[in-house]
């Protein structure tokens, strides 16, 4: 069967099971758009580029599948490059296809052109140049398997005009051999005796965490994660990008460690004789300063990405591979620590002097924001998808909002990329349109990639969208406030520029306001009852409310900052 | 084949103490030193000589071998983050001791009449070549240890101008040495 590299290009993406892409068309990948007509793989067109790549990490994270993203060549491709950055560091599974300006042009400074696969280097997980069309089926076969096995994370296919445009004989590589992939080997056989070293670390361990991350949802690791802290007693702590891969109801979680975590999450980390990390990476947002983390903890580190291990803090027993099998590797050991008495113990005495607390809500002043998110969830129906951008409103939503299963906290962790919400919840409806999927954002945040609310619009995509509007951009502010002698620099937005309901209105969305406590409960409910077009509230809330707790940039965790309540004559 | 063992000399100028060679296996594809001069500059890893050449009897392969910085950055941390490039079919870790490695040296060196000895006495003791003649300067080369280099390019320095290019060294694990 004859094809043109588009029509193999666009084949390729349903042989691998594509059901949407979202994109926006240009000039160099103008042929692969007409194929997409007959394709049964629905097209979701994005205003911005960026829009499309957050949109395909929001449909990752909230299925577990790869996003797809298809855009044009320079300006569309270096719009996308945000996205792609932030999948690298959240490890999110991604193929994004480019379009190129023609292969003879390549080098010439040619209309649009760029070099997008020297740009995006560092933060793919691999990238490909096609060079003829009867290559793209493997290559996009090869795309999808690297997006999706070991580390996941983001690839991109850079697809020239001409070899779009030229013809090919149809085939479709049946075995990984084909794939022609020689130096990519992501399965590793679990290391036994390293198996048998960690189940002795856990049996004289006395005051052991199990730390969770993402590589854990990554690797669907849930009800492993479940059976191994249930057989133990060991508790658990889940990181910005793990939570709900532990139920937050379950009396063994400690909440979120870290630079916002939950203070007994964040002590019990630091006075630990045993971290078991599965899946995470030691970033500095949760070890602090590196050299007052943990001091006593003995370190089992899981990873299937060998060079997390060693990178900042040295494991004492590496078990390098998928967080589930090497879960059920472990369970399997049936080690458990004697006594975890005294150890929870502590732990409830913590939990009981320093739970997560904020000043209650006045009947007249501005809103509290922690409150806010509490009466949405109170409102939400089981399984809701919470999405959200990059800051203290994202803080409040890890911590404010319970997270009982994988998949159902959308944000961006590693890049901490503002404008991430609103697209990504986008992405996290079409994939999960079952979901009710709210947005909790911020007002700087919403301005960035508002415009994708248009699309969801017109493609009928009912997010609903709290913006969390104290017109400032909030950790900026907060940070001036705490560390800058309250000199506020470039953080003022305005609560009424742009109006936030007009604005939903003219994205053909419904808009709501709530100045006070009293009007909360009810806008949320009618949010709530609104179930064909995208809603946006704008909630008015207290610009002096600071995230807490919190360990200061530079601090130890021994260094936690609890809410102003919390703290004693000896804080 | 009459070379016998060569000792281990241990560090010089232009092998630290802290090297380590890295014998890389990599696809032979467009991009592929673009991806590892990237991997090495974003990570902060440093480089002290990098050399490239198809590999043994492979169109498919090349063999790149780089010479780093074990000191500043965890030599595990660097083999680590290059294995992940998906280029990179296979890496060799050559501790010093354990490999033998050898660098090329070209030098133009120019000479008056009273020099011209002490030139050929250079070229000759350091069992050197020349490879190139023209009135008042000659182009020689060396093939040797990185330490024979050093030395010869210091004893060169004497000479009133010369050109000098070294290629950064190949290595070879060292025969009945053990492998990583």
């Amino acid at each position: 069967m004859e094809l043109t590299g588009a029509q193999a290009l666009i084949k390729s993406l349903e042989q691998q099971g594509v059901d949407v892409m979202f994109g926006l068309p240009g000039g160099a990948i103008l042929p692969v758009y007409d194929p997409l007509i007959d394709s049964t793989i629905r097209h979701i067109l994005v205003r911005h580029e960026q829009g499309a790549g957050h949109m395909a990490e929001g449909y990752a994270l909230a299925t577990g599948r790869p996003g797809v993203a298809m855009v044009t060549s320079g300006p569309g491709a270096t719009n996308i490059v945000t996205p792609i950055a932030n999948a690298h560091m959240d490890s999110t599974p991604l193929v994004v296809i480019t379009g190129q300006v023609a292969s003879g042009s390549i080098g010439t400074d040619a209309f649009q052109e760029c070099d997008i696969t020297g740009i995006t280097s560092g933060i793919t997980k691999h990238n490909f140049l096609v060079s003829s069309a009867s290559e793209l089926p493997r290559i996009i076969a090869a795309a999808f398997h690297l997006a999706t096995t070991g580390r996941p994370g983001p690839v991109l296919v850079d697809v020239p005009k001409d070899i779009a445009q030229s013809k090919m004989e149809w085939w479709w590589p049946s075995t990984i051999e084909e794939l022609d992939l020689p130096g990519y080997r992501p399965n590793v056989a679990i290391d036994e005796d390293a198996v048998a070293r960690a189940a002795a670390l856990i049996a004289s361990a006395e005051r052991p965490v199990l730390y969770v991350g993402g590589g854990t949802l990554k690797s669907r690791a849930s009800a492993e994660l479940l059976a191994f802290a249930e057989r133990t007693g060991i508790p658990v702590v889940t990181t910005l990008m793990a939570r709900g891969a532990f139920p937050d109801s379950h009396p063994q979680h400690l909440g979120m460690p870290g630079m916002h975590g939950f203070y007994t999450a964040v002590t019990a980390m630091q006075r630990s004789d045993l971290l078991i990390s599965l899946g995470a990476r030691f970033d500095d947002r949760v070890t602090g300063r590196l050299d007052g983390f943990a001091p006593d903890a003995k370190i089992i580190h899981v990873d299937i990405d060998k060079a997390e291990i060693n990178k900042v803090r040295r494991a004492d027993v590496a078990l390098i591979g998928d967080v589930r099998e090497i879960l059920t590797a472990l369970d399997a050991a049936t080690a458990t620590p004697t006594s975890l008495d005294a150890w929870w113990r502590q732990l409830r005495a913590w939990q009981e002097e320093f739970p997560l607390t904020y000043d209650e809500p006045t009947t007249d002043g501005p809103l509290r924001p922690q409150s806010v998110i509490e009466a949405i969830a109170r409102q939400a129906a089981p399984g809701t998808i919470v999405a959200s951008g990059v800051g203290q409103h994202q803080m409040w939503a890890a911590q404010h909002w319970k997270y009982e299963e994988p998949g159902t906290w959308i944000n961006s962790g590693g890049a901490g990329t503002m404008g991430f919400g609103v697209p990504a919840a986008i992405g996290a409806k079409v994939g999960r349109p079952d979901r009710t999927v709210w947005t909790i954002d911020g007002d700087g945040c919403f301005q960035m990639t508002a415009q994708e609310l248009v699309t969801a619009r017109a493609e009928g995509i009912p997010i609903k969208v709290a913006i969390l509007n104290n017109a400032y951009l909030g950790m900026v502010r907060q940070w001036q406030e705490m560390f800058y002698d309250e000199r506020y620099s470039e953080v003022y937005l305005s609560p009424d520029l742009p109006d936030y309901v007009k604005w939903a209105e003219a994205m053909g969305c419904v808009g709501l306001r709530a100045t006070s406590h009293q009007d909360v409960d009810r806008v949320i409910a009618e949010a709530n009852s609104v179930h064909d077009v995208p809603v946006v509230i704008d909630f008015r809330t207290d610009a002096s409310e600071k995230v807490f707790p919190m360990v200061p940039s530079g601090a130890t965790n021994d260094d936690i900052v609890v809410h102003p309540r919390q703290r004693g004559g000896n804080a | 084949m009459s070379a016998t063992p060569e000792p281990y000399v241990g560090p010089t100028s232009s092998s630290p103490v802290t090297h380590h060679i890295l014998s890389v296996l990599v696809e032979n594809k467009a991009g592929v030193l673009a991806r590892i001069a990237g991997l090495f500059a974003r990570r902060g890893f440093n480089i002290y000589s990098l050399a490239v050449a198809p590999a043994e009897g492979h169109a498919r392969f090349s063999r790149i071998t780089i010479v780093v910085d074990a000191e500043t950055t965890p030599l595990e941390q660097i083999v680590g983050q290059l294995d992940k490039l998906v280029n990179v079919v296979a890496i060799t870790d050559l501790a010093p001791r354990d490999a033998v490695e050898r660098e090329l040296l070209l030098a133009t060196v120019s000479y008056e009449s009273e020099t011209r000895t002490a030139v050929l006495d250079a070229v000759a003791s350091a069992g050197a070549s020349i490879v190139d003649v023209d009135a008042g300067a000659v182009t020689i080369m060396l093939a040797g240890t990185p330490a024979a280099c050093d030395q010869f390019e210091r004893r060169l320095e004497s000479f009133a101008s010369v050109e000098l290019h070294r290629t950064g060294r190949v290595a070879l694990s060292r025969l009945g040495s053990q492998k990583n």
